[in-house]
């Protein structure tokens, strides 16, 4: 199936954007944003503080097992309603250092609506750890699926 | 053999994926990819031997060293990366527009 969502990270470049057109009015769109709820039922990951308005923050956290495997924070500088987020990401324990992501929500029409994110890393290394990170742990949940599906197999 | 050729094949494995990150930074000899390795020397050749076939790699001959470095047309074919990256977010955009769909119905 093809992906509907374009990835453009330029060689000699820290940044990387990522566009997604959806099926969705832009206010929806903004509110899957918006709300911890929301962002808990998408993103899969709990939110324990987040405000979100100009200088406000938010941090994230999953935990599997009862184990913490994923925490990351950030300061919310402006937000725009229905329009702009300009935050700071950060994903503690890794070495991809504090990101710039600059959010922009886009009405296509009545039912339609884009985002663009643009994301700014400090250094050209922080942005190939950062797609390298998938690469590597996207392979080996296939492969930890595949080895499920082998033992149930048995 | 054909199998040998494919690129997705070759990634599969945790090792050669490894030994590609390394070989992001620079070229190396079989000898220097070998020591960042706690497996034999025998079966990282191989390894070397089985990312060589399907080009993602290519050997240099400089002095009386051989060097390896990444084939870069051939990594495209795996998307510099991007490809596994993309797939991630997608999924996540997917589950948005699916959770958001079912919010609006609710109200």
């Amino acid at each position: 199936m093809e992906l509907k969502t374009q990835v453009k990270a330029e060689d000699g470049k820290q940044e990387i954007f990522i566009t997604r057109e959806f099926d969705l009015p832009v206010e929806l769109l903004f509110k899957a944003y918006s709300e911890a709820e929301l962002i808990e039922q998408w993103m899969g990951t709990k939110v324990i503080r987040l405000e979100n308005k100009n200088l406000g923050f938010y941090q994230f956290e999953t935990s599997q097992n009862g184990n913490v495997v994923f925490r990351a924070n950030g300061a919310i500088h402006r937000v725009v309603e229905n329009q702009k987020i300009i935050r700071t990401f950060e994903m503690e324990n890794t070495s991809i250092g504090v990101q710039l992501e600059f959010l922009d929500f886009e009405k296509i029409s009545m039912e339609r609506s884009k985002l663009t994110i643009q994301i700014i890393y400090q250094t050209e290394n922080q942005r190939a750890a950062q797609l390298k990170l998938p690469f590597a742990s996207g392979l080996n949940a296939a492969h930890n699926r595949l080895q499920e599906i082998a033992i149930s197999k048995r | 053999m054909n199998i040998r050729r494919d690129v997705f094949q070759a990634i599969a494995d945790p090792t050669r994926r490894a030994i590609l990150l390394l070989l992001t930074t620079q070229s190396m000899t079989a000898g220097i990819i070998a020591s960042n390795f706690d497996t034999a020397r025998p079966t990282v050749s191989k390894h070397l031997q089985i990312l060589t076939e399907c080009e993602l790699l290519k050997q240099e001959q400089k002095g009386r060293e051989v060097y390896y470095h990444l084939n870069a047309i051939k990594m495209q074919e795996v998307a510099q990366f991007i490809e596994p990256f993309r797939k991630i977010w997608d999924d996540r955009f997917n589950k948005l527009e699916e959770v958001m769909k079912s919010y609006q119905s609710k109200k």
